[in-house]
């Protein structure tokens, strides 16, 4: 397929039925709107059904719903509509469904506003919801990378059978960028489901529930999910820049805020700064041996975030004081400069000097 | 080759349009390239705006404090984005709807009646076109026949309209063209 210019919300909804996926349920919020116009245009072309909930709450039950019946499905919102979804998340999680969820991340906390963040860290990869689980979370720094990532989404989903979480920022969400659509999938094509609720003639009933009453046999579930969560930990993936050999800096940074880092890159080498880019594509599982490596040959660590420090807090779990981790992050929706992000870099340089 | 281009305007003057144009025509050409809207709340009432990034490796920041060359469609826009045009940059200026003179001197200045132009060659609409053939013309980054095929493609089958823009884009590159040839002589 040749390449279109496409928004990144347009990519992650073209991308979603490229993966075979025929359902979105979901409610209108700024700045992911794009995606449900886009599937509720589209999903009819290839038999789909787009369906605009009363609200984000019978949302995500209906993405329970479909999940169960073991139909590949799809939500989007943004950050004060995702906190809605969660319960019904904590439901899918604890039966082990399969579904995609899209955050399209805004400013906060509340309300906040509609322009980039990325403040919903902690919230996407420490599960979220209630209880005790975690989400797949995949960071998309381009718009060819976000339909790339939500077709492996559906994929890791149905493998795991646990919901993926693709998060992103309205800047993300709203850019156009050349995109590709590398796989086609139709949707009688994917493997069986036998564990789905899809009528029980000639077999015993299938069963998809979250209550456990009896402590010993809830635990064993914990224990199974914590084995689970333990497997998924293979399917880490990272991506570097310019973070070969020794380096003055190394910069951590994921979606939005990795693209900019390169750019500051690009300025700091040209001035003779040994700086480099580490940048997380999983947020769970961590790409923490990955990070250890890098880091270890650099002086120090500026993690850059548009948020007041959140992945920060993981980056410094895993490099357990081996380096000093500095912080630098804009917040409001006020997207960090590649120029301001360098003077960062190069405080920290004199600093060292 | 890296240039960041902000095109600018009052909502309905078609800016988010040329600069789909600019980033389509730029990709068809081979170049690695980005389209940013301003979508928030500064887009109420002042100014509509986006960003394009052309250039020759893939893009980094898809916004920018700092661009190589602005187009600016009406008077809250100059005063907007004149002071952050880099030195050596390019300001295309809608002298029909800017009643002031450009206060930089550092940057290349090309003044064009694009709302008078485009009236004459059929409707205020296209003004757009002219200002973008006037930057085309001028910089040179994105070949005219490109940025018409794509213009071609989106309103395809409504040839009035493609017609209208066509002519558009050839006056303003006119324009453009010759302002540069007059900045070479000097």
């Amino acid at each position: 397929m040749a390449k279109k210019l496409l928004k990144g919300c347009e990519a992650i909804g073209e991308a979603a039925v490229q993966a075979g996926c025929r359902l979105f349920f979901g409610y209108p919020i700024t700045p992911q709107n794009e995606i449900p116009e886009y599937m509720s245009g589209r999903l009819p072309q290839v038999a789909g059904t787009f369906v605009q909930a009363e609200s984000e709450v019978a949302a995500s039950n209906m993405l329970y719903g479909a999940a169960g019946a073991g139909c590949r499905c799809i939500t989007s919102s943004s950050s004060p509509g995702i906190s809605l979804m969660m319960e019904g998340l904590s439901y899918i999680a604890a039966s082990e469904l399969p579904v995609v969820v899209v955050n399209i991340m805004r400013a906060g906390p509340g309300l906040g506003g509609i322009l980039p963040s990325q403040g919903d860290y902690l919230q996407a990869t420490k599960g979220g919801g209630h209880g005790d689980y975690r989400l797949l979370v995949l960071a998309p720094s381009t718009v060819q990378e976000a339909a790339d990532l939500t077709m492996e989404a559906f994929d890791l989903a149905d493998k795991y059978r646990n919901p993926v979480m693709v998060l992103a920022d309205g800047l993300i969400g709203q850019m156009m960028e050349p995109v590709e659509f590398k796989r086609h999938i139709e949707p009688e094509d994917l493997p069986a489901k036998p564990w789905a609720t899809t009528g029980a003639r000639h077999r015993p009933p299938n069963i998809i529930n979250s209550l456990y009453l009896n402590a010993e046999e809830l635990e064993q579930h914990n224990l199974d999910l914590a084995a689970k969560y333990r497997r998924m930990q293979t399917e880490v993936r990272h991506g570097t820049y310019q973070a070969d050999g020794d380096l003055d800096v190394l910069i951590v940074a994921y979606g939005s805020v990795a693209r900019i880092a390169r750019s500051s890159i690009d300025v700091l080498r040209a001035k003779g700064i040994r700086v480099g880019l580490f940048r997380p594509v999983t947020l769970y599982p961590y790409p923490a041996e990955a990070l250890v490596e890098a880091a270890l040959r650099a002086s120090r660590v500026l993690v850059a975030e548009l948020s007041t420090g959140q992945m920060v807090e993981d980056v410094r779990a895993v490099l357990q004081g081996r380096r000093p981790v500095e912080f630098f992050g804009r917040m409001g929706g006020i997207v960090m400069s590649a120029e301001e992000l360098a003077e960062q870099v190069e405080k920290l340089v004199t600093v060292a000097a | 080759m890296y240039s960041e281009i902000i095109m600018a305007g009052f909502g309905g003057q078609g800016v988010l349009l040329i600069g789909k144009l600019l980033a389509y025509a730029g990709m068809k050409s081979g170049m690695e390239v980005t389209w940013m809207p301003a979508y928030g709340p500064e887009m109420r009432g002042g100014t509509c705006n986006c960003t394009v990034v052309l250039s020759d490796r893939p893009v980094g920041s898809p916004v920018s404090r700092t661009p190589h060359g602005a187009i600016v469609l009406n008077l809250q826009s100059i005063d907007k984005f004149e002071a952050t045009v880099r030195p050596g940059g390019v300001l295309v200026v809608n002298t029909s709807l800017i009643n002031r003179e450009p206060r930089r001197g550092d940057i290349r200045n090309v003044l064009v009646p694009a709302n008078q132009i485009a009236l004459e060659a059929g409707g205020t609409k296209a003004a757009n076109m002219v200002a973008l053939g006037a930057f085309l013309g001028v910089t040179g980054l994105v070949g005219l026949q490109p940025v018409k095929d794509v213009l071609a493609e989106t309103f395809a089958g409504r040839q009035k309209i493609v017609q209208l823009n066509h002519v558009c884009l050839d006056k303003g590159f006119e324009i453009g063209q010759s302002q540069s040839a007059l900045a070479g002589a000097r």
